[in-house]
């Protein structure tokens, strides 16, 4: 197994399916929010209010789901339409009550079916892009395992993007890059080693801020380092964090 | 909306008799669910008034409802009342008939109460006023509910039952959706959190405005949610619809409603809401 293999491993081990264990080992009080106020709840987008160190925080986050059930219901972890519907509906009262947001990414891509693009697929991640890069409220992006296109993106514009050590972030996902390449599938394994999609080379292109060791999930030291990354943010004024936030992605 | 198109929900055998059941009843009698149709003693209701079968939440006044959340309350504007802006005939007599059964001047009870230590400013619809139907009292009421809240940077809970626009009081009554909708903006650009509860039935402008503008919304089971009235999609489109269409747990599934909370959960679930809502924020000092 390569290192790139390795990566992408860990990144799709069952351990990151669920979510709200996650969720449960950072957060307190974890209120969860459902809907998009509109058509429909998309399970595979896990959002709501909670505390962090008993701070208010919102907290968004993909969901895969531990058991097959689950995983049809959530398209392995890629959002619809309706889910990027609740996920802005979530970052907007967020803004409205001053609450920092944490977000918690590990999908391959937004679900990639004729109802989701019949539904405005495409233009809903483009309005959930443009809506959080103009968020006043500091946000913090974790990806935990898969972080794969436009779908990704439009949970990841953020002041702080941090990459645990097995997970990968890439313009897709390596099947549909070697699909796309080479119309086969079957070559994701060459396509992962020329996309450069762990964490190591995306640090040194300055594409995300940080890398989380593993044992930091368990240990109880990644919720401190969150703590204290969103009492930092939340130190600076909003005009100067979105100067920051700008200039990451003007560098591209 | 006609609001009583809504009442239609139910069977035309169950409407008279629970008319009949929303008055003083004498403890003992024997209760039909309008819901699941599951005969009881009415006492089996205990005090929440839950049907013992499927959970649905009887109607019942805003000030009974009020006893079922909080002990802590202080009562504003309570004098408000329709001066019958349309001059509709025998109107005041409906009105002072409504007054009586329900102790209320107009169909909401509005005031400062405490859920848990959490100072809220808290509505409550009532369903026995008229159908809980929106008019010039109760919307002016619940508009210096949110007034007051914005003022004293609480946030606000209100309960919502209402058949929708009162009819007596024409465009008057209309006017409301966007008079109270505003204010409901003001506190929201407070930066002020509100949640709503949806109760049985909560229907046509209420539906269309301040119900559906919360940052939360809560549910009761079984509570009837939705625009148009039933019967009247139904003769518009000519085919039947399902009992539990407009159903709370159906407006759960098409993601209009955050959470269904049974009645005698409700004073906890909002507490642990609001204690997210009311913690130190990260930029105070400990
Ligand atoms: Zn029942």
């Amino acid at each position: 197994m390569t290192d790139t293999q390795a990566v992408i491993a860990g990144a799709r081990s069952d351990r990151k399916a669920n979510v709200y264990a996650m969720i449960d080992q950072l957060f307190t009080d974890f209120f969860e929010l459902h809907g998009d106020q509109i058509a429909s709840d998309d399970p595979a987008i896990v959002a709501g209010l909670a505390k962090l160190a008993d701070r208010p925080i919102a907290v968004i986050a993909t969901q895969k789901g531990n058991n097959l059930e689950d995983r049809m219901a959530t398209h392995f972890g890629s959002p619809e339409p309706a889910g990027y519907r609740k996920s802005l509906r979530v970052m907007r009262l967020a803004e409205k009550l001053n609450f920092p947001i944490i977000t918690l990414v590990n999908t391959p891509g937004a679900y990639p079916g004729a109802d989701a693009e019949a539904a405005g697929q495409g233009q809903m991640i483009a309005k959930n892009i443009s809506e959080m890069l103009k968020l006043r409220v500091p946000i913090l992006t974790l990806i935990v395992g898969e972080a794969g296109s436009g779908g990704a993106l439009a949970l990841a514009c953020s002041d702080q993007i941090w990459m645990l050590e097995n997970s990968m972030y890439s313009v897709l996902s390596p099947e549909g890059f070697a699909s796309i390449m080479w119309k086969d599938a079957h070559l994701a394994d060459k396509a992962a080693e020329l996309m450069r999609l762990t964490p190591d080379w995306l640090l040194k292109q300055h594409a995300i801020h940080r890398i989380i060791p593993e044992r930091m999930l368990t240990d109880g030291s990644l919720k401190t380092a969150l703590t204290s990354a969103i009492g930092e943010l939340c130190q600076q004024d909003s005009a100067t964090r979105l100067a920051k936030r700008a200039a990451f992605f003007r560098k591209f | 909306m006609l609001f009583g198109e809504h009442v239609k929900r139910f069977s035309s055998r169950s409407v008279p008799k629970l008319k009949r059941d929303q008055a003083k009843v004498p403890s003992g009698i024997w209760q039909e669910c309008p819901h699941c149709h599951a005969g009881f003693y009415f006492k089996k209701a205990g005090q929440y008034r839950v049907c013992p079968e499927c959970g649905y939440g009887f109607r019942v006044t805003a000030r009974r409802r009020l006893k079922m959340l909080t002990k802590h309350f202080d009562e504003w504007d309570s004098d408000l009342e329709t001066r019958n802006p349309t001059e509709f005939p025998d109107y005041q007599r409906k009105i002072k008939k409504a007054q009586s059964a329900t102790h209320l001047k107009d169909g909401v009870l509005t005031g400062k109460a405490l859920i848990d230590d959490y100072p809220v400013a808290l509505g409550i619809m009532d369903p026995l006023f008229i159908m809980g139907s929106l008019g010039t009292a109760n919307g002016e009421r619940l508009t210096r509910l949110f007034e007051k809240a914005t003022e004293q940077q609480l946030p606000v809970i209100v309960l919502t039952a209402s058949g929708g626009a009162r009819m007596q009081e024409g465009i008057y009554s209309l006017m409301q959706m966007a008079k109270i909708s505003q204010a409901v903006n003001d506190h929201g650009k407070a930066g002020l959190a509100y949640i709503s509860v949806i109760m049985d039935p909560t229907t046509g402008g209420v539906t269309a405005s301040f119900a559906s503008q919360a940052d939360v919304t809560l549910a009761e089971p079984k509570a009837l949610y939705g625009f148009t009235g039933k019967r009247v999609i139904e003769q518009t489109i000519n085919k039947q619809l399902p009992n539990d269409f407009q159903s709370v747990e159906n407006g759960y599934q098409r993601g209009l409603i955050d959470e269904i909370v049974p009645r005698e959960q409700l004073a906890q679930r909002l507490s642990q809401l609001l204690s997210i809502l009311e913690a130190k924020k990260w930029g105070e000092m400990t």
